[in-house]
C-alpha cells in the first residue's frame, strides 16, 4: 500500500519502538502532525524547540534509547541547535526531525526556511535532508543507527513538506549497510594482553572513567573489575553513576573541581586506566603535567579521541564493555597475583588523601543555607535513588560532589556543552521514561530561568519533576572567576532582580516554596518529595559560597585551591 | 609537514561542506583540494594537501574517516606517490620576448594553449617544485591570469 511521507515517518519511528516524542509544530510539519493521533506514539507539547531537545536528551540519558524530537522549520529548527551541540559534546543518541519548506522552495528564502542541515552540520553525528519520498524509511533507519551506535550522537532528518505529502510504498528497511560507517567494537586482542601485562607491574593503578561507560553499559563491569583487582576509581563529570559513589574505592570526580584524592592519585599513579573518556581540559588541567608518572591505556570506541590531547601508551579502540570483558580476561588468565594485598599500600595512601581532603564545606558564621547541605541532605533523603539532572554552574558542580551517585545513568548534566537551562527540560525527559522514578533538578536561580517556560509542559503533562534552586542571587559560578581572577569585578552577574519563584510556580499550576533556614531544608525537601506534583522549591543559600577544591583554568591538577 | 590524503567519499551534495567543515572548525590547514568524480556512480576522490605536524595528520586522518560519508582516506605523502597539479597560466608576451618564452615552455615541456598579438596561455602539469620554478621564470614577463587545479596524487606500482 501506498503511504504518505507523514505516514511513513510515523509507521517508521514505530518500526524503531519510539513511544514518545517531544515536539512543536509549526506549518511545514502540519502534515506530520495531522497523522500524529492515528499512531500510537506520545507527543509531548513543549513550550520552546530547545526544551524538546533537552528532553529528548534526557530521555535518552536516563534510559539508553534514542530521544526524538520533532519540531517545524525555520525558527523552529534553529531553536534546537543548542539542544544537538549539547547532545553532541556529550555523545548522546538523539534524532531530531525538522520540518523544510518544500523542495521546489528550498533556495529561495522562501518563508521559515533555513539551511538547518548546513547550520547542525559542525553539531551533528550526521545530518539528512531527504529529498525524495522514497528514500525516506531508509533514512530513517539510517538515523537511528547511526545514533545509537559507536559514539553515540544526535542526527538530524530535515523533511520538506511536500515530501511529507508525497506518497510511496513503504517498507520498512530491516538491514542497513553503509560501507563509509563500521564502528569497531572489539579491542584489539594484542593490545588488551599488553594492557593486562602493564597493569600485572603497576603498583599504583587507577581507573578513570568517563561517559563512554554509561554509554556502553559497562558500569557493572567496570565495578566488579575494580574491586576484583583493587584499582582506586575516578570519573569525569560525565562518568558519574557508573561506578557507585558509596564504594570504598571511589575517589570522586578528578579535574577543576575535582577531589583532592582523584587529582593527587591520577598525579602519583604508575598506570593510568582511561575507559571512555577524552582527557578534556577540564579534565587535565595543564596537559603537560597531567598524569606524569603514568602510563596511559586509553579505551575508546571512538579513534579520533585518542591521542587527541595527550599521548596514550597503549590505546585500545573499542566499546568500553567489550574491552573490559577481554581485559577480565587476560587479567584473570595471569599468574597468580593477590591483588588487594598487591595494591594495598597504594589503596591505604590514596584513602589517607581522601581522609585528609574530603569534600567538604565551611559551615559558615552567617547562619545562610550551605548549597552543599542542602545536596547532602537530598542524598540522605533519596537514599541516592533519584535521578539527579541539573543546570550549569555552582549548583552543577555542588551536585556531582555532595551526592552519591549509586548507578548509571541516574546523574544527568550538561558536561561538554555547558548549557544553562539543560536540567529542566531534561528531567521532563527522564520523568516521561521513568515514571515511577524521583526526578529531581538541580538548578541555579540564573539556569532555571532559561527554560522556565517548560513549566507549563511539566504540569500539563503531570510531570512530578522537582526543581531545587539554589538561589544565591549571582550566576553565580562566573561570579567565583570575578572573585578569585577578576578583583571581585562583578560586572553582570549579580542577580538581584529574579522572579517570585514560588508565585512563579503558582502561576503555572505548581507548588512553590521558600526555603530560608538551615532547619526547614529537611521538612520541606521531605513534603516535596512525597508530592505527586510538579514543584519548585526556593532556597536561598550563602550568596557568596565558592566551589572547591579549585584548579584554575590551565594550571596542574596538583594545583588545587582547597576549602 | 606537508601530506597528500587522498579521500574517498560519497557523492552526497553536503560532503563537500562536511569535509572543508572540518578542516575549519578544527583549525586543520587546507593547502589545495581537489574533487572529481571517480569511475564508481556516485563516488568521488578528493584530494588534500595539507600540512601540520604528526600528531595533527593523525587527527586530520580519523576525523575524516570519521565522517560518516567517508568511504577512505590514504596518507600519500611519502615519496611512493605520484603528485601532480595543472595551471593554466597567461601572460604578456610581446614580440621581443616570446622567443624566451618559448624556450622556457619548452624546457618545462608547457603547452601553448592560446595565442593573441600580445598574449599567450600555457598548460603545464607538474609537481608542486616544477610548477613553483616554471611561475619564479615567467614572472617577469607580467602573469595576467593564473589558475591552478591543486594537487591529485596517486600511489605508485609496488617497484621490483
Ligand atoms: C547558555 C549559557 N550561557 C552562559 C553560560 C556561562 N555560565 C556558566 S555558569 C554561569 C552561571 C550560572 O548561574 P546560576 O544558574 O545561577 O548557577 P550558580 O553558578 O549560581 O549555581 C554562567 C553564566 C553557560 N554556561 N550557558
Ligand atoms: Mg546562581
Amino acid at each position: 500500500m501506498e503511504l504518505t511521507g507523514a505516514q511513513i515517518l510515523l509507521e517508521s519511528l514505530k518500526q524503531e519502538g519510539v513511544k514518545h516524542i517531544f515536539g512543536f509544530p509549526g506549518g511545514a510539519v502540519i502534515d506530520i502532525y495531522d497523522e500524529l493521533p492515528k499512531h500510537q506514539i506520545e507527543h509531548f507539547l513543549v513550550r520552546h524547540e530547545q526544551g524538546a531537545v533537552h528532553a529528548a536528551d534526557g530521555y535518552a540519558r536516563s534510559t539508553g534509547k534514542v530521544g526524538v524530537c520533532l519540531v517545524t522549520s525555520g525558527p523552529g529548527a534553529t531553536n534546537t541547535v543548542t539542544g544537538i551541540a549539547t547532545a553532541y559534546m556529550d555523545s548522546i543518541p538523539i534524532v531530531i526531525f525538522t520540518g523544510q519548506v518544500p523542495t521546489a522552495l528550498i533556495g529561495n528564502d522562501a518563508f521559515q526556511e533555513v539551511d538547518i542541515v548546513g547550520i547542525t552540520r559542525p553539531c551533528t553525528k550526521h545530518n539528512y535532508l531527504v529529498k525524495d519520498v522514497r528514500d525516506l524509511a531508509r533514512t530513517i533507519k539510517e538515523a537511528f543507527y547511526i545514533a545509537s551506535t559507536g559514539r553515540p550522537g544526535p542526527v538530524l532528518v530535515d523533511l520538506p513538506k511536500d515530501v511529507m505529502q508525497a506518497r510511496t510504498e513503504f517498507e520498512y528497511p530491516k538491514t542497513i549497510s553503509l560501507r563509509s560507517y563500521n564502528p569497531n567494537y572489539t579491542p584489539n586482542k594484542k593490545q588488551v594482553r599488553k594492557a593486562a601485562r602493564l597493569i600485572s607491574k603497576a603498583e599504583k593503578p587507577l581507573i578513570y572513567s568517563g561517559g563512554g561507560v554509561i554509554s556502553s553499559h559497562a558500569g557493572e563491569i567496570m565495578t566488579r573489575l575494580a574491586r576484583r583487582f583493587s584499582f582506586p576509581v575516578t570519573s569525569t563529570l560525565m562518568g558519574l553513576g557508573a561506578f557507585p559513589g558509596n564504594d570504598p574505592l571511589w575517589l570522586g570526580m578528578l579535574g577543576m573541581h575535582g577531589t583532592y584524592a582523584a587529582n593527587m592519585a591520577v598525579n602519583n599513579s604508575d598506570v593510568l586506566i582511561s575507559i571512555g573518556a577524552r582527557f578534556d581540559d577540564r579534565v587535565t588541567g595543564k596537559v603537560s603535567t597531567f598524569a606524569p608518572r603514568a602510563r596511559i591505556i586509553h579505551i575508546d570506541i571512538d579513534p579520533t579521541s585518542i591521542r587527541k590531547n595527550v599521548n596514550v601508551h597503549i590505546p585500545i579502540v573499542s566499546d568500553c564493555l567489550n574491552a573490559l570483558k577481554a581485559l577480565e580476561e587476560e587479567l584473570e588468565e595471569l599468574e597468580e597475583i593477590n591483588w588487594e594485598e598487591k595494591h594495598s599500600s597504594w589503596v591505604k595512601t590514596v584513602k589517607g588523601w581522601r581522609e585528609e581532603h574530603p569534600v567538604k564545606y565551611e559551615t559558615g558564621e552567617t547562619g545562610r543555607i550551605k548549597p552543599q547541605y542542602v545536596m547532602e541532605k537530598i542524598y540522605e533523603l533519596t537514599r541516592g535513588e533519584a535521578i539527579i539532572c541539573t543546570e550549569v554552574g555552582q549548583n552543577q558542580m555542588w551536585a556531582a560532589q555532595f551526592y552519591k551517585y549509586h548507578s548509571p545513568r541516574t546523574w544527568l548534566s550538561s558536561g561538554g556543552l555547558g548549557t544553562m537551562g539543560y536540567g529542566f527540560p531534561a528531567a521532563i525527559g527522564a520523568q516521561v521514561a521513568n515514571p515511577d522514578k524521583l526526578v529531581i533538578d538541580i538548578a541555579g536561580d540564573g539556569s532555571i530561568q532559561m527554560n522556565i517556560q517548560e513549566m507549563a509542559t511539566a504540569v500539563c503533562y503531570k510531570l512530578p519533576v522537582k526543581i531545587i534552586i539554589l538561589n544565591n542571587s549571582f550566576l553565580g559560578m562566573v561570579r567565583q572567576w570575578q572573585e578569585l581572577f577578576y578583583n571581585k569585578n562583578y560586572c553582570a552577574t549579580c542577580l538581584d532582580t529574579a522572579p517570585d519563584f514560588v508565585k512563579l510556580a503558582e502561576a503555572y499550576g505548581a507548588e512553590g516554596y521558600l526555603v530560608e533556614k538551615t532547619e526547614d531544608v529537611v521538612p520541606v525537601l521531605t513534603r516535596v518529595f512525597a508530592s505527586p506534583k510538579t514543584c519548585i522549591v526556593d532556597v536561598r543559600v550563602e550568596p557568596e559560597e565558592n566551589v572547591y577544591p579549585m584548579v584554575p583554568a590551565g594550571a596542574s591538577l596538583t594545583e588545587m585551591l582547597l576549602v | 609537514m606537508r601530506h597528500v590524503l587522498s579521500v574517498l567519499v560519497e557523492n552526497e551534495p553536503g560532503v563537500l561542506s562536511r569535509v572543508a567543515g572540518l578542516f575549519s572548525g578544527r583549525s586543520f590547514n587546507i593547502d589545495s583540494l581537489n574533487v572529481g568524480p571517480t569511475l564508481e556512480k556516485g563516488v568521488s576522490l578528493m584530494t588534500i594537501s595539507t600540512h601540520g605536524d604528526e600528531q595533527i595528520i593523525e587527527q586530520i586522518i580519523k576525523q575524516l574517516r570519521k565522517v560518516i560519508t567517508v568511504i577512505k582516506v590514504v596518507d600519500l605523502s611519502d615519496a611512493k606517490a605520484v603528485e601532480r597539479e595543472m595551471v593554466l597560466i597567461k601572460l604578456n608576451a610581446s614580440d621581443s620576448n616570446r622567443a624566451e618564452i618559448l624556450r622556457i615552455v619548452d624546457i618545462f615541456r608547457c603547452k601553448v594553449v592560446d595565442v593573441s598579438t600580445d598574449e599567450l596561455t600555457l598548460e603545464v602539469t607538474g609537481d608542486q617544485g616544477k610548477i613553483n620554478a616554471l611561475v619564479n621564470l615567467l614572472q617577469r614577463f607580467g602573469i595576467k591570469e593564473f589558475a591552478r587545479t591543486g594537487t591529485v596524487a596517486m600511489r605508485r606500482s609496488m617497484q621490483l
